[in-house]
């Protein structure tokens, strides 16, 4: 659905990432990981051509990323920020997801207007359609951003640290949320700062470090990797990639690929 | 109202008054959500190089002054898209640029900086039936884009990295915005002048936000502030013997004022539930009776509504009352 090959993108001259290989598979969740300034941002808003890079290839849906017209079939949640969205209610972000399925100057069908309350249902805010999106906590503001990317019904989503700063039990509705998606077909890619009540749904993850990936396989090894040099154990809020670990981690994983 | 529209120039004035009402809130609204709040003024002074060359040959000063317009707007939008009008300062150069050349043209034409005046401040009673038949026709290409793209040019307004996953022509709709709004400038400068007119563009708005919730309710609203102060504020100066432009900007201030009280009064009565305490439903309240009050809770009782669960919580003497049955329960 989504693969890179040896990408690398510049900034101002310096890489940020260096040939990147990455996939994601139909019906596959694949979680990327990495600490502050690993590069996993840059890499999804590159994959989605936000930015450019400059050696490499991207195929989204067996396309290059430049001749790729089908925007429909992804959904993107990007970091969870509402400078420009406050003022709006909640149905009106929502259906903002919806324009890939729109023609200019016509009104919403009813088919549309149906994905835009089922996506806000999805999420569990079908009692706040008429909020402004700035009266909502952290954790149902995201969800909001979760359902615009549901509206237009893709078959990858694709979210941008969705957990940040979010507390546990949202996290857990959005776990919820994903186990759906995931059930009925959707390939998700997301990226997270820690593994928490997401944990349980990925199938692989990919750790960035320092712009190059440092591991590609299952949760599971990685921990076990980790474990087994007596690295940090479980939390109960799940596993730590965070900052304090990562030169820790980076040591460890680095040992743990092959080179 | 009768006596006022026997003038032809009024019946002109009030119709060029109505249509800037109209078109200006409505491009604004998509600015104001932009941040580009001050991007109007700016354009103005682009505008004033068009005057200013007008006046040096001669033709109408509203065509060449759009033409100018838009052609800044764009260079503006541009310069913004690659990343480099950074720190203000292409833009001011830009600006000012157009402000001394407006000031230069119209001296080497012979009308001097004088002439700049009533396009400056508005010059609502000298409006010719072709500056009106040139802004009806534009006013409605402004309504009919603003209106119809409505759901694309808000996306590409709040949240352009997104719009661009959705696979808009976020460039293309950035640069309509834009130029609509130099349309705008351009055009009002008969009416409320350049150097007023993005007080038109902008404090509808603040206004319209303070009293209504969501975007396209913000826009309508703003909308209808907007026609009724500039109708009014023409209205009220031809018997006030005042400056229009003045006045319909002064006129919208005042409605802004008021809708700080008014946002307030709204807020109390229609949407008095706070955000939720808890968001725990597996936490039980225990059920305690408290005293009767011939008071009846509800909705805008006056007293404030904290969102509890699944029902709503009355804030009480210091504490919380919640309708169960026939009775309060304390909560």
């Amino acid at each position: 659905m989504l693969a890179a090959n040896e990408l690398t993108v510049e900034r101002g001259g310096l890489p940020v990432l260096r040939g990147i290989d990455i996939s994601v598979r139909t019906g596959e969740a694949v979680a990327l990981m990495g600490g502050n300034g690993s590069g996993k941002s840059t890499l999804v808003r590159t994959l989605l051509g936000l930015l450019p890079y400059q050696r490499g290839t991207v195929t989204l849906f067996g396309a290059p990323l430049r001749d790729f017209r089908d925007w429909s079939r992804i959904g993107y949640v990007p970091q969870r920020s509402l400078a420009q969205l406050a003022g709006s209610k909640v149905k009106e972000v929502v259906a903002a997801g919806r324009l890939t399925r729109r023609r200019p100057f016509r009104p919403l069908s009813r088919a549309d207007r149906d994905a835009v309350h089922n996506a806000i249902t999805l999420v569990g805010l079908s009692d706040r359609l008429n909020s402004d999106i700035a009266g909502l906590s952290g954790g149902q503001q995201q969800r909001v951003l979760v359902a615009r990317a549901l509206a237009g019904e893709p078959d990858l989503l694709v979210l941008d640290e969705p957990t940040s700063g979010v507390d546990l039990e949202h996290q857990r509705v959005l776990a919820d949320v994903l186990a759906g998606l995931l059930a009925a077909g959707t390939s998700v890619l997301v990226v997270l700062h820690e593994v928490g009540p997401l944990g349980s749904l990925i199938d692989r993850a990919v750790v960035l470090s320092d712009g190059r990936v440092v591991h590609d396989g299952s949760l599971g090894d990685l921990g076990q990797h980790r474990r087994g040099l007596g690295s940090q154990q479980h939390h109960d809020h799940g596993q730590q990639i965070g900052d304090d670990h990562d030169q820790n981690a980076e040591t460890l994983l680095g040992g743990a690929v092959e080179p | 109202m009768i006596e006022i529209l026997s003038y032809p120039f009024m019946q002109r004035a009030l119709l060029a008054a109505l249509l800037t009402g109209l078109i200006a809130p409505a491009i604004g609204t998509y600015v104001v959500q932009r941040r580009l709040s001050l991007l109007g003024d700016g354009l103005g002074h682009v505008a004033l190089a068009g005057v200013g060359l007008a006046l040096l040959t001669g033709f109408a000063p509203i065509p060449i002054a759009v033409v100018a317009c838009v052609a800044g707007a764009v260079v503006v939008e541009v310069l913004r898209q690659r990343g480099k009008a950074t720190g203000d300062v292409g833009l001011a150069v830009l600006f000012y640029g157009g402000l001394a050349a407006g000031v230069f043209l119209s001296g080497i034409s012979g009308v001097g900086a004088g002439g700049l005046a009533q396009y400056l401040f508005g010059s609502l009673t000298t409006v010719t039936p072709g500056d009106v038949k040139l802004i009806a026709v534009l006013a409605v290409v402004i309504l009919v884009t603003t209106l119809g793209l409505a759901p694309q040019l808000y996306a590409v307004s709040t949240d352009e990295e997104f719009a661009r996953t959705q696979g808009l022509p976020v460039r293309l709709y950035n640069i309509t915005v834009v130029s609509l709004a130099a349309i705008t400038v351009a055009l009002a400068m008969r009416t409320v002048g350049l150097l007023l007119v993005s007080a038109l563009m902008v404090i509808p708005v603040a206004a319209a936000r303070n009293l209504v919730r969501g975007f396209t309710a913000t826009l309508l609203c703003a909308v209808g502030i907007g026609v009724a102060t500039a109708v009014g504020g023409a209205a009220a100066s031809f018997y006030a013997n005042a400056a229009p432009g003045a006045f319909i900007v002064l006129l919208a201030i005042a409605v802004f004022m008021l809708s700080w009280p008014v946002s307030y009064l709204l807020r109390r009565r229609r949407a008095a539930v706070l955000p939720e305490l808890v968001d725990d439903d597996e936490l039980v309240t225990p059920h305690t009776i408290t005293e009767s009050h011939p008071h009846r809770h509800a909705p805008g009782c006056g007293h404030p509504a904290v969102q509890h669960g699944d029902h709503t919580d009355f804030i009480h003497e210091g504490h919380r009352h919640a309708v169960h049955a026939d009775h309060y329960d304390e909560h």
